[in-house]
């Protein structure tokens, strides 16, 4: 499939010139060309941000909500309707810290959705403030100071917490992060890339130069499927490892759903079941 | 002591103790045998221990509210007396063991725990009360043989017989009391009733939610509505229904929106704290125009107020919840009836009109039990809105009525929504002009929505003098009031929409010599909504705010004082 479907021909994009997002917006259309999944047929669910705009740049079906609140309809919309690719992306403020709970719950409940984090280090749209993934010491207008919170680890907590599916990718390298991002999808369950990517407006520490020389990749060995080993890796922060943490095969949250127990139709093509529920009336005679 | 169609039975006792089983077993068993029959509880909030009570209600006809007369009451624990005393009168009938009663306080001795310790084990102390009482209300015993039996047959014959020949034991000990002429009531017994059927508020909603083609749950379990969630989750293979249990509001409502706007219909339950977490998400629902349906169940606040208590606090927090402007239906169920109605009404609401619906419930209505003669249910599939979308679908296009095709993901067209200020095609815009237009379209939605408000019902002659306003929970307190009153120059107005408001508002008021208006807050809140779309405000506000509803006796005297 060319990528060029997703284009939305000339539109105005909000992001600065220069821009990690760019890269991502790049990978994204490569992701779903490679997988050959056409804008009708998959969903980016969004919050707020700079990150959460990426959706009116691709043409796709999308749901652009509220800050931090991308994962919970995204879990909604894959349950409704399992045949479609549902993505929720959004930046490191919004996932890791305003939309926090449902980020450590919804990888419990293990729904078939891969989540996207831009992660810049820092706020964006709200102009340069501290991000729970800002490393301690970062300077910036309310932390005049620096940063004096520990940085929140997401692939530790995503390993630790019961997230099917962890990877860390940087959009300094494009194709290797379409290579991670195809596996994310792929993967049946709740899948985690943490992608980083440089804020060239407000993040002047952690540039592409500073990505580049603060990461590798797990080397072709490593095996994904050992939880302890995936932990150990999660917390090497001198360089930060690249790639797939863990993979684990678990049932989704839609496979093991009472709802689709008996009857695999997607709710949204569901009628109420009349006969059922005149018994079920019926049944309160008898309370 | 002789009592005469209408008898109303208490029994107090610590949570923990069984008092549910009681009430369960006792509201069945009457209605099998032809009692007309109403029970309410008040409960403290707490898994075990303090004072929980039980109000069951047997009358010649059919009752539907709460009265604070106790005619009988039977305690199973120390202190049941203090905690009722001002609802006790020299003629209520005291039945309790001798442990559990006190001085000043003349009682009939019940030995319940003794018979069932000579039975086996005293958790049939329970049963054992169940008899008695049956047989002071004149419950044939086969009635209670034949639920027992049913109720238990899969713990096995054992503990079957000695069910019932606790609830034997029981009955003699109640029959005795009769003989003697301790006490004797005559209710009338009506065989149709046995074909009645029996539920409380929280079924009535998880019912009406089926009808109206429920296929998703997601909330944050809180009293007093856990028990619709419970209903739902109960039934969720049965109906192939998504329940889940969500790690806070915030997420319950994002994930109905997100079922919405896939092709579920979806709603949320919650109680006043968990709603304040919610009305991001409701602005969220005005702005993406989605269809969403919540059931607010009232209790008293602020904050954590009175948990397991009602009050008709949140209808104006339910009114203005979501910043900005955008429209939204209030709903508010009187009876179990109307909860079943109203709530399959909201989906068809929220569908067509694409926004939120509330219904405001409260613990009083979601607690409330009692015989209903049957329901009218659909015939057909609930109405759907939604449109095939094609490629040049766009999901806001501007439209005479402010109501754009509804779409959903998976079909030729492309789906976008957007929590931004949005075009036609649901990206994000700051043409300011297409602002205007967009507002206007959300709000132009009213026009229709208006069209099709559910009128308020006139309950007595319409050459009323004087007319009292309710809405909600408080209806059949209200109704029985007047009829006890029996002024016919007194009529009520009963509202089941309580936003936006039927046209009829004003002319219904300015007919009136006198406006009395009966809510369970402190502040008239109904009369502020009513004040603010007729201009006219009520003579007399008859309010409540102790986290009690009204009794039928307490509002005879207060709407009889403002006449």
């Amino acid at each position: 499939m060319d990528k060029k479907i997703f284009d939305m021909g000339p539109i105005d994009i909000a992001w600065c010139p220069g821009c990690g997002d760019y890269g991502i917006l790049n990978a994204v259309k490569q992701t779903m060309a490679e997988l050959e999944i056409p804008p009708e047929k998959f969903v980016i669910v969004s919050g707020i941000g700079q990150a959460a705009k990426l959706p009116h740049y691709i043409r796709s079906n999308f749901f652009n909500g509220l800050h931090g609140r991308s994962i919970p309809p995204a879990t909604a919309i894959k349950a409704t309707n399992p045949d479609l690719v549902v993505i929720a992306e959004s930046g490191d403020g919004d996932i890791y810290g305003e939309g926090g709970n449902h980020f450590i719950h919804a990888m419990r409940r293990n729904p078939d959705i891969t989540v996207i984090v831009h992660d810049n280090m820092v706020y964006g749209l709200t102009k340069g403030q501290a991000s729970p993934t800002s490393r301690e010491g970062f300077k910036t207008p309310v932390q005049v100071e620096g940063v004096i919170l520990k940085p929140f680890n997401p692939i530790a907590v995503s390993i630790a917490n019961g997230a099917s599916f962890v990877a860390r990718a940087s959009i300094t390298d494009i194709p290797g992060t379409v290579k991670i991002l195809k596996q994310a999808i792929q993967h049946k369950g709740f899948s985690i890339v943490d992608l980083f990517q440089p804020c060239v407006t407000f993040n002047k520490l952690n540039t592409y130069q500073w990505f580049r020389e603060n990461s590798y990749y797990l080397e072709d060995s490593y095996d994904p499927h050992d939880r302890i080993e995936a932990l150990k890796r999660a917390f090497e922060e001198d360089k930060f490892p690249l790639g797939v943490f863990y993979v684990e095969e678990r049932k989704t949250f839609e496979e093991s759903n009472m709802a689709y127990e008996v009857d695999k139709t997607p709710l949204y093509k569901r009628d109420v079941d009349l006969k059922k529920l005149s018994n079920l009336v019926e049944s309160m005679k008898k309370g | 002591m002789e009592l005469k169609d209408d008898v109303s039975v208490v029994l107090c006792g610590e949570a923990g103790q069984g008092i549910q089983t009681v009430e369960r077993f006792l509201t069945r068993v009457l209605k099998f045998d032809g009692f007309n029959v109403y029970a309410t509880k008040e409960y403290m909030s707490r898994v075990r221990g303090g004072f929980n009570s039980t109000e069951i209600r047997v009358s010649s006809k059919n009752i539907k509210s709460f009265v604070s007369k106790i005619d009988i009451l039977v305690t199973l624990k120390k202190g049941s007396i203090q905690h009722l005393k001002d609802r006790l009168s020299k003629d209520t009938l005291i039945l309790s063991e001798k442990e559990n009663a006190e001085d000043d306080y003349p009682f009939v001795e019940m030995p319940f725990t003794q018979i069932a310790t000579e039975i086996g084990d005293k958790i049939f102390s329970n049963v054992v009360a169940v008899g008695s009482i049956s047989a002071i209300l004149n419950v044939d015993f086969e009635t209670i043989e034949s639920y027992l039996r049913e109720f238990f047959a899969r713990k096995g014959d054992e503990i079957v017989n000695k069910n019932i020949e606790a609830a034997r034991k029981g009955y003699d000990l109640g029959l005795n009391l009769v003989k003697t002429g301790k006490i004797k009531v005559s209710i009338k017994k009506d065989d149709a009733v046995k074909n009645d059927l029996i539920f409380d508020g929280a079924t009535a909603i998880g019912l009406g939610a089926l009808a109206g083609g429920c296929n998703f749950i997601s909330s944050y379990p809180m009293t007093p509505s856990t028990g619709i969630l419970t209903f739902l989750s109960e039934h969720a293979k049965e109906f192939g229904i998504v329940a889940e249990q969500a790690e806070d509001e915030i997420s319950a409502i994002n994930m109905a929106i997100g079922a919405w706007y896939a092709g579920s219909r979806a709603m949320v339950t919650t109680a006043g704290g968990g709603f304040a977490l919610m009305v991001e998400g409701m602005s969220l629902a005005g702005m993406i125009e989605s269809p969403l349906v919540v059931n607010l169940g009232q209790r008293p606040a602020p904050a954590t107020g009175l948990p397991t208590r009602t009050e008709q606090g949140d209808l104006l927090f339910a009114l203005y919840s979501g910043h900005g402007e955008f429209p939204k239906i209030l709903l508010a169920p009187g009876t179990l009836e109307d909860a079943f109605y109203l709530t399959q009404k909201a989906f068809y609401f929220a569908d067509k009109f694409q926004v939120p619906v509330i219904i405001l419930s409260d613990q009083y209505l979601v607690d409330s039990y009692y015989n209903v003669k049957n329901l009218d249910l659909p015939k057909n599939q609930p109405q759907k809105f939604v449109v095939e979308t094609t490629k040049d679908y766009k999901r806001y296009a501007l439209s005479k009525n402010g109501i754009s095709p509804r779409g959903i993901p998976g079909g030729e067209g492309l789906v976008d929504v957007d929590s931004d200020e949005h075009d036609e095609s649901g990206h994000i815009t700051e043409d300011l002009d297409l602002r205007v237009r967009m507002v206007d379209k959300r709000l132009k939605k009213f026009d229709s929505i208006k069209a099709e408000i559910i009128p308020p019902e006139l309950i007595g002659s319409p050459k009323y003098d004087t007319i009292v306003v309710g809405w909600g929970s408080t209806y059949p307190a209200i109704r029985e009031s007047i009829e006890k009153i029996g002024d016919k120059s007194m009529a009520f107005l009963y509202f089941k929409q309580v936003y936006p408001l039927h046209p009829d508002t004003k002319r219904y008021l300015q007919s009136a010599k006198k406006r009395i208006i009966v809510e369970n807050n402190a502040t008239s809140q109904f009369g502020h909504v009513v004040k603010a779309e007729t201009g006219i405000d009520f003579d007399v506000k008859i309010l409540k705010y102790n986290g009690m509803p009204f009794s039928v006796e307490e509002l005879v005297s207060r709407l009889k004082e403002s006449r």
